[in-house]
């Protein structure tokens, strides 16, 4: 099986991918991590201390272009969660978090999965999250192999092994080449209410099917400092949590190199963050030496604002890399508001990506002093787990200590509020249906848990049938669609004009959509902004508005408010004018002219303004400036008057004047540039004198409506300042 | 009943103050292992409908079919028997390949009967 490898110019063929998945096995299964030189990694002009080998493709920060274009990559695997309900449109995302750098990707499933009593099949829409089944799972890990064969980094593909179905979705898992996977029989009993012995049975051969195909686990902890009500209490409880789904995955067969805690720094400002996280942190690591750390954020106090969450999210990775994190989890910034933007999810890789790179080997420069308080609270939680686990025994064990309400009660141990989940033992789904293995019970198959009496003369399980699906792939049964009505080609059908005619939308999760988010000040307080924002939006044509944000600034001065919507019209991407690129000429040809001409120039800041920084760096020779190719100049310094430049060129002789706007207001650029024209034309040189004006609120179509010959925004340098002059000096037939 | 727990914490902490960090840190484990070894026991000795569906699946048995087989046994009072074992046993006396003998077991649940 070969894959076309993908053309960083064209889109994701989703149609191609879904082409002869019946035959399609992954090339390879099992958990990666990145590859860490103990040397560090130079990058541009400096050396990482901590960091993985860079990718063949990627995106960098995007400060990066002022740093040689790096793209340092964290040492730590990076996770961004994916999953709106339509797998084909998640592919695409994926993707474009791939080029940002995740490698680890998360589909959450459809809600209600964990209490179906068998696996999926087909690919019908999901709601909040999307229905795993073979046909899903096949064709996303078939998007990711080509995907990592772009970017150039393995990528690990993660979803959830849980409710009462556990045992098939490992076994699916397995056989599909799953590389990660949620698994922990607690989380089904406290918060999915699945029986607790049946729960617990399950696991074992969820774990054990797991554990064969080096399927990375993940438990389940963290959810109670996302579900009790101060999360930053429940510190003891979590490291039994922990501890308990750690030492049944041992003792069931795992590798602990494959076993990771998913921890959570519990507490969020304006709270007094490290004083709660870090030690926490610090105990954690401390007990769990020969584990895994998955780093994830914290969700619980995220609101709708997004920058509140990306800058919790920057302080949780500075705990990752104040401790450890083998796994750094991303959130979205937009979970709070329940709407998985495309973008959003970048944005998440990207906090983690520039807080690592800013902290890079922080750990060489600072320590953490563990003789203060420090070191007495890390104790103090430690002997909290340890006196819990103690009082589990004395109550009669696990399962008497789950029906006594021992867990996610939301006061810091051994304090109780009474708000535990408590279950019976006797209750919950799936009760009573655990069934005593026979002493001539057989499993004939790889990786089953558990008594397994082999008839004599075999010697492996599976030998008694030639086979199971774990060695020999090809029995595995692929069912394509139950239902074709609720199915991604139905689905796909309908999105076609969008993703590969010329029908163009915004989009927020799934082609076409059409949603679209505004951002605007209302001057009005809090009950009027927000209604406003609504108004204002459907007058501007769109669908379904909706808030999702509002921001008092002031209780009466106005609000900052969010409010998104649909688009309800395609535009037509042939009727769009889309400005033909600037084509560059040769470097050589560009000395050569420039030689041949004798270029000359005249330059200056011009209005009230002394920023000089930008027209340097078009002149000089060290910023690879128009100096470089052999133009000399003269440059006028900040805040010029045009008749100044244009005097200065006349006595020169230059043959161009160039000018830098930096800083405008109510288009003071405009009229400068306007006014250079005209004292040209008014002089009597505009014919022979070339007019090149810059600046942050410039762009190049400007150029024609102030009579410059070359206009430049952002990015220019001075190779298309040279292009440019020389391009004039050739249709005038002077070079 | 609270002031007793917190009593008995109390005490049970300064029982844990006289050990070192490395102490602490096994007697955590030891107790960790001594909550999951009843748990590990009745996982070995125990199945489900569901591990008896993942044993099918890996005998190529597709997930559809599957779960009418695993309900038939489970009905016919032979799933302590191992669902695998006994499609197994029913092809091998029929002559099917497994997924016939899956297919037979769906098609007529009495050819269970007399199988062990």
């Amino acid at each position: 099986m070969t894959n076309q490898p993908l053309d960083p110019n064209k889109k994701l063929d989703i149609e191609h991918i879904l082409e002869g998945l019946e035959n399609y096995h992954p090339p390879r299964k099992g958990w990666t991590w990145r590859e860490v030189p103990t040397e560090g990694v130079n990058m541009g002009p400096f050396h990482f201390r901590n960091m993985s080998k860079p990718l063949k493709n990627s995106i960098g920060l995007p400060a990066s272009k002022y740093f040689e274009n790096i793209d340092p990559q964290p040492s730590c695997v990076v996770t961004t969660e994916i999953a709106s309900g339509r797998f084909e449109d998640d592919l695409r995302r994926m993707r474009m978090a791939a080029w940002h750098g995740a490698d680890h990707i998360m589909v959450i499933r459809t809600t209600g999965q964990s209490h179906i009593d068998g696996l999926l099949e087909g690919t019908p829409e999901g709601i909040g999250g999307v229905p795993i089944t073979r046909k899903q799972i096949r064709a996303s890990r078939k998007a990711c192999d080509q995907i990592e064969e772009e970017v150039g980094r393995p990528i690990n593909f993660h979803s959830y092994v849980s409710g009462v179905a556990g045992p098939e979705v490992a076994v699916l898992f397995a056989e599909e080449g799953i590389n990660g996977a949620h698994q922990d029989p607690q989380y089904n009993v406290l918060y999915r209410n699945v029986n607790m012995y049946r729960s617990f049975v399950d696991a074992a051969e969820a774990k054990k099917v797991m554990a064969g195909a080096r399927i990375f686990q993940i438990d389940g902890a963290h959810n109670a400092n996302a579900t009790a009500k101060a999360g930053w209490l429940v510190m003891p409880e979590l490291m039994v949590q922990h501890g308990i789904n750690c030492a049944f995955s041992v003792a069931v067969g795992m590798d602990k190199s494959l076993i990771g805690l998913s921890t959570v720094p519990p507490n969020s400002p304006p709270a007094p963050k490290l004083w709660y996280d870090l030690p926490y942190a610090v105990a954690l690591r401390d007990f769990f030496s020969e584990f895994k750390m998955r780093a994830q954020q914290n969700t619980r106090y995220i609101e709708a604002d997004i920058e509140e969450a990306v800058r919790t999210h920057t302080v949780d990775t500075l705990i990752s890399m104040l401790t450890r994190a083998d796994i750094q989890s991303t959130i979205t910034p937009d979970e709070g508001r329940n709407v998985p933007w495309h973008y959003n999810n970048i944005r998440g890789v990207q906090t983690v990506k520039q807080t690592w790179a800013a902290l890079d080997g922080i750990k060489e420069l600072l320590s953490l002093n563990h003789d203060g308080p420090l070191g007495e609270m890390v104790r103090d939680l430690k002997e909290r787990a340890v006196a819990f686990l103690e009082e589990v025994l004395e109550s009669g064990g696990y399962f008497a200590a789950v029906e006594k309400g021992f867990f996610v009660d939301s006061a810091k141990y051994p304090e109780r509020n009474g708000d535990g989940i408590a279950r019976d033992g006797k209750g919950g789904v799936g009760a009573g249906t655990l069934v005593v293995r026979e002493a001539d019970y057989f499993a004939p198959v790889c990786d089953h848990f558990g008594h397994n009496h082999l008839p004599a003369g075999v010697q492996k399980a599976c030998d008694a049938i030639d086979g199971c699906t774990l060695c020999k792939p090809e029995k595995i049964v692929f069912i394509d669609e139950l239902d074709p009505e609720d199915s991604c080609n139905a689905r796909l059908a309908k999105t076609l004009p969008y993703r590969k005619g010329n029908a163009i939308k915004p989009e927020a999760e799934w082609a076409g959509d059409g949603t679209v988010l505004i951002q605007l000040f209302v001057p009005q307080n809090e009950e009027i902004a927000p209604v406003y924002a609504m108004e204002m939006a459907k007058k501007m044509g769109l669908l379904d508005p909706e808030v999702i944000n509002t921001m008092v600034l002031h209780p009466s001065e106005g609000c900052f408010v969010e409010v998104k919507g649909k688009v309800a019209f395609d535009i037509d991407k042939t009727t769009l004018k889309i400005p033909q690129k600037e084509v560059i000429l040769p470097e050589q040809e560009l000395r050569d002219a420039v030689k041949a001409a004798g270029i000359r120039v005249v330059a200056g800041t011009v209005g009230e303004d002394e920023h000089s920084v930008g027209m340097r760096e078009i002149l000089d020779i060290k910023h690879g400036g128009i100096e470089k190719y052999g133009v000399k100049y003269h440059y006028l310094g900040t805040s010029v008057p045009i008749g100044k430049l244009v005097d200065a060129a006349i006595e020169t002789g230059a043959q161009a004047i160039l000018i830098s706007t930096i800083i405008s207001h109510n288009d003071v650029h405009r009229a400068q540039m306007r006014k250079l024209a005209e004292l040209c034309r008014e002089k009597g040189i505009r014919d022979k004198i070339i007019l090149i004006a810059g600046g942050t609120q410039v762009n190049r179509e400007m150029a024609k409506e102030t009579g410059l010959d070359a206009t430049f925004g952002r990015g220019t340098k001075g190779i298309h300042v040279v292009n440019a002059m020389v391009k004039v000096l050739k249709a005038r037939g002077v070079v | 009943m609270t002031d007793e727990r917190i009593a008995q914490f109390e005490a049970r902490r300064e029982e844990l103050a006289k050990l070192s960090d490395e102490q602490l840190k096994n007697r955590f484990w030891d107790l960790t292992h001594q909550v999951v070894e009843p748990i590990i026991d009745l996982a070995k000795t125990h199945t489900s409908a569901s591990i008896e569906r993942a044993i099918l699946l890996r005998m190529g048995v597709d997930s559809v079919s599957s779960h009418g087989v695993v309900d038939r046994i489970l009905e016919a009072g032979l799933l302590g028997k191992g669902a695998g074992h006994v499609v197994l046993k029913l092809s091998q006396k029929s002559g099917k390949d497994i997924r016939g003998a899956a297919q037979a077991i769906l098609d007529d649940k009495n050819v269970l009967q007399g199988l062990f």
